[in-house]
C-alpha cells in the first residue's frame, strides 16, 4: 500500500519530474528501451499511415472505434483507477454532445471552443449528480448511474426546456474548423480523433504517475485505508468522476461534430455497458483499455461475415474473453519506485554486508528498486 | 375514485410481474452478489417460450383454457430454469473466484448472447399473443369493467411468492440457501454443498422469471426481443428498493414500484413514466441506502 504523502516520494528535492521519470522510463532495470516502447511507436506509425490502405467504410469504423477509445479511457479513470463502479457513462458523453449541439445551432459557436465548454458543462452535471451518491458501495452505485443514464435519456426524448428536440433530437452541427480546414471527410476526422486519443494517453499516463493518480490507486485498493492515510476519499471520488465526465462530454463534442444529427438513442443504458465491458475486458491499464475499446466496438465489424448471427458471436467472444483471462487483457503493472542515491548506496551495503557474513542468497530480488505492489 | 382503484389493479399486476423478476435478481444476488444482468434476457424468453409452446402443441385445442394455461407455465418454468442452469454452469461457474466485476461483463456477454439468439429464433418483430391464449373475460367491480386477467396475474404472482417464501423459510433446502447467503464458508463447513444450493438458485430464479414473462404476454400481448431490458432493469430496482438480497424485500418493492410507477404514471405525468422507477430507486438509497426490508451489514473494515 502506497500512501501518497510516503517519504520515499515527498521528501526528494525534484518530486514530480522523479516520479514522471521513474513511471515513463523503463522499469525493468536496463538502460536500453523497452520493447513497450517499440511497439507504441509502431503502432502510431501504423495508425499514422493506415487510412491510407483502408476504404471509407473502415475509416468510418475506426473513427467510432477512436471514439469508443477515448470514452473507454475517460470511463477507465472512474472505474479502473479509483474502481467506482460507473455505468452511468452515456450520460456525461450525452450532455456534452447536447450541449454542443445546443450551442452551436442556437448560437453558432464553432465546434472547437465548445470542446472545453462542452467538457465543462459534464463535469458540472458529474459534480452534482455524483455529490449525493458518491458514499454509495459498489452495486449500489452501479445501479444509480444506471438510473442516471435512463433518467438522462428519457428527459432528452421529453425534451426539457424546449432545448433538446425530444425524440428526434437535434440536426445541423457545424463541422470543426483547424486553421481554417473544415473536417468533414472520414479520414480528416481519423486524424482529429486519433491525435485526441493520443493526447489523452499521454495526459492520463502522467496523471495517473501523479500524486492523484497515486491517491486513486489506494482508494481502489482499499478506501478505509486510503481515509486512514489522510485521503480526502470523497473529494478525490468526486474529482475521478469529474475529470471522467469532462473527457466525455468533449468526446461527445466530437461525436456531434462527426454526426451533425444527434439524437437520444445514441446514449442508452447499452452504450455505457459496452464501455464498462471495454474498461474491464482491457483490464485497467491505458494500453488494455485502448485493447479493450478495439474489442468491444470493432469485434462486431470484423464478424460481420456472421451476418445475422455476429451479435450472437460477440456476446459468445465477450463470455470466454472473461472466462481465460478474469483479470482482463492487460492489468496495470505494479508501480515501481527507484530509491534515492543515498539509501541505494545503503541498501547495496547491506546487501553485500549479508553476502559477505553468510554467503547466502539476497532476499531482496530487485536489485536497486523498492518494489511496491499496487 | 374509479380511476384511482383501477389504477391500484393495474400496479398490483404489473407490481407482481416486477417482483417475480427481482425474486431471481435478489436470491442471485444473495448467494453470489452477482448482478445477473442475463435474467432480463431469460425473461424474455420464457415470454416467447410460453407463445411458442402453446401454438406448437395445439393446446388450445386439445384442453380447456384454464388447464392450458398453467401447463404452459410449467413447461416454460422447467425450460427456461434449465437455461439458467446451464448459463451458470458456462458463464458464471468460471469465474467464481475472479474479481465481481470480470463476471458482470461476461453477464453481459450471456446477456447479447441471448437477446441474439431470440432474434435468430423468432425474428426482430413484435410478437402477438393468440387470442386463444387471452380469453378477455371482463369482470365487472363495482360498476368497473376490469379484465379478469388482471386478478389471475396478482394472485399467480401472490400464490408463486407464498410458496417460495414457505420453502425459503420452512424446508431444509431453503434454509440451506438461507445460510449460504450469509456466509459461503460457514455454510461449507456445516456441510452444505454450496455448489448445489447456487446451481439451485439459479434454476428458481429464472424459473419465476420465465413465468414473468408469460404473465406479460398472458397480460398486454406484445412481447419483443427487447423488453427484458426495461422489465429487467425495474425487477433490478425493486430488488434494491426491497433490500437486495432479501426475498420478502423483493416481494415487497416490486409491488410498491409497480403502484408507484402505474400511479405516478396515472396522476403526475406519463412521459416520465419509465424514469420514476429511478428517481424512487435513487430516493431511496440516499435515504436508506439498505433498502425498505434490507439489514445494516457492518461495512468492510
Amino acid at each position: 500500500m502506497i500512501n501518497p504523502n510516503s517519504p520515499s516520494t515527498a521528501n526528494s528535492p525534484s518530486t514530480a519530474s522523479t516520479a514522471k521519470k521513474i513511471c515513463s522510463s523503463a522499469t525493468y532495470g536496463s538502460s536500453k528501451m523497452p520493447l513497450y516502447n517499440y511497439i507504441l511507436i509502431a503502432l502510431v506509425l501504423v495508425m499514422s499511415v493506415l487510412p491510407q490502405f483502408m476504404d471509407a467504410y473502415w475509416v468510418a469504423v475506426f473513427v467510432s472505434v477512436g471514439l469508443g477509445t477515448l470514452l473507454s479511457l475517460s470511463l477507465n479513470i472512474i472505474l479502473g483507477q479509483a474502481g467506482i463502479f460507473s455505468m452511468g457513462h452515456a450520460a456525461f458523453y450525452a450532455v456534452g454532445a447536447y450541449v454542443t449541439a445546443i450551442l452551436n445551432t442556437r448560437y453558432g459557436i464553432p465546434i472547437l471552443y465548445l470542446l472545453p465548454i462542452s467538457g465543462f458543462a459534464s463535469a458540472f452535471f458529474a459534480m452534482i449528480v455524483a455529490r449525493p451518491i458518491i458514499h454509495l458501495r459498489g452495486d449500489y452505485l452501479l445501479m444509480v448511474t444506471i438510473g442516471i443514464v435512463e433518467i438522462v435519456r428519457i428527459a432528452l426524448v421529453n425534451d426539457i426546456g424546449g432545448l433538446t428536440g425530444g425524440a428526434n433530437g437535434l440536426f445541423g452541427i457545424s463541422r470543426p474548423e483547424i486553421f481554417d480546414i473544415k473536417i468533414k471527410k472520414g479520414e480528416q476526422f481519423y486524424y482529429m480523433i486519433w491525435s485526441f486519443v493520443g493526447v489523452t494517453v499521454i495526459l492520463f499516463h502522467w496523471l495517473n504517475c501523479s500524486r492523484f493518480g497515486r491517491a486513486l490507486s489506494c482508494i481502489k485498493e482499499d478506501d478505509v485505508a486510503a481515509e486512514g492515510c489522510g485521503i480526502n476519499v470523497t473529494r478525490y471520488k468526486l474529482l475521478a468522476f469529474m475529470i471522467g465526465a469532462f473527457w466525455a462530454g468533449m468526446a461527445g463534442t466530437l461525436f456531434a461534430a462527426k454526426m451533425t444529427i444527434i439524437s437520444p438513442g445514441s446514449f442508452t443504458f447499452w452504450d455505457s455497458v459496452l464501455l464498462f465491458a471495454a474498461v474491464i475486458l482491457g483490464g485497467g491499464s491505458q494500453a488494455g483499455v485502448i485493447l479493450g475499446a478495439f474489442l468491444v466496438f470493432g469485434l462486431p465489424e470484423i464478424f460481420r461475415s456472421f451476418a445475422g448471427a455476429r451479435m450472437l458471436v460477440f456476446g459468445l467472444a465477450l463470455m470466454v474473453m472473461m472466462i481465460i483471462r478474469p483479470q482482463g487483457i492487460i492489468p496495470p503493472r505494479p508501480r515501481h519506485y527507484k530509491l534515492s542515491k543515498a539509501s541505494q548506496n545503503k541498501v547495496d551495503y547491506a546487501l553485500s554486508q549479508i553476502q559477505d557474513s553468510k554467503d547466502a542468497q539476497p532476499t531482496c530480488s530487485v536489485h536497486g528498486k523498492g518494489e511496491e505492489n499496487l | 375514485m374509479e380511476l384511482f382503484i383501477q389504477q391500484v389493479i393495474n400496479g398490483l399486476a404489473i407490481g407482481g410481474i416486477y417482483a417475480l423478476v427481482a425474486l431471481g435478481y435478489t436470491m442471485v444476488y444473495g448467494v453470489l452478489k452477482l448482478i445477473n444482468f442475463a435474467h432480463g434476457d431469460l425473461f424474455t424468453i420464457g415470454a416467447y417460450l410460453g407463445m411458442t409452446v402453446f401454438v406448437s402443441f395445439g393446446l388450445g385445442g386439445i384442453v380447456p383454457i384454464w388447464i392450458a394455461i398453467p401447463l404452459v407455465a410449467l413447461m416454460v418454468m422447467g425450460l427456461v430454469a434449465v437455461l439458467g442452469g446451464l448459463l451458470e454452469r458456462a458463464a458464471y461457474r468460471p469465474l467464481r473466484n475472479a474479481s465481481r466485476l470480470s463476471a458482470v461483463v461476461s453477464a453481459v456477454g450471456a446477456s447479447i448472447f441471448f437477446q441474439n439468439a431470440i432474434i435468430l429464433l423468432w425474428g426482430a418483430n413484435y410478437y402477438v399473443y393468440p387470442e386463444a391464449m387471452r380469453p378477455s373475460v371482463i369482470i365487472d367491480l363495482f360498476g368497473m369493467g376490469v379484465p379478469l386477467i388482471r386478478f389471475i396475474l396478482i394472485g399467480a404472482s401472490i400464490l408463486l411468492m407464498l410458496v417460495l417464501y414457505w420453502f425459503i423459510h420452512r424446508t431444509k433446502t431453503g434454509t440451506a440457501i438461507r445460510a449460504a447467503a450469509i456466509d459461503q464458508g460457514a455454510a461449507k463447513l456445516m456441510g452444505i454443498n454450496v455448489n448445489r444450493i447456487i446451481s439451485l438458485v439459479f434454476l428458481i430464479g429464472p424459473g419465476l422469471g420465465g413465468v414473468a414473462g408469460l404473465m406479460v404476454g398472458l397480460a398486454y400481448g406484445q412481447i419483443d426481443f427487447s423488453m427484458g431490458f426495461s422489465y429487467g432493469l425495474k425487477a433490478f430496482t425493486a430488488a434494491i428498493l426491497g433490500g437486495i438480497g432479501n426475498i420478502p424485500g423483493a416481494m415487497i418493492g416490486g409491488l410498491i414500484l409497480g403502484l408507484v410507477e402505474t400511479l405516478g404514471a396515472a396522476y403526475l405525468t406519463i412521459a416520465w413514466k419509465d424514469a420514476i422507477s429511478f428517481f424512487v430507486l435513487i430516493l431511496i438509497l440516499i435515504i436508506r441506502p439498505t433498502g425498505i426490508l434490507g439489514e445494516r451489514v457492518a461495512d468492510k473494515l
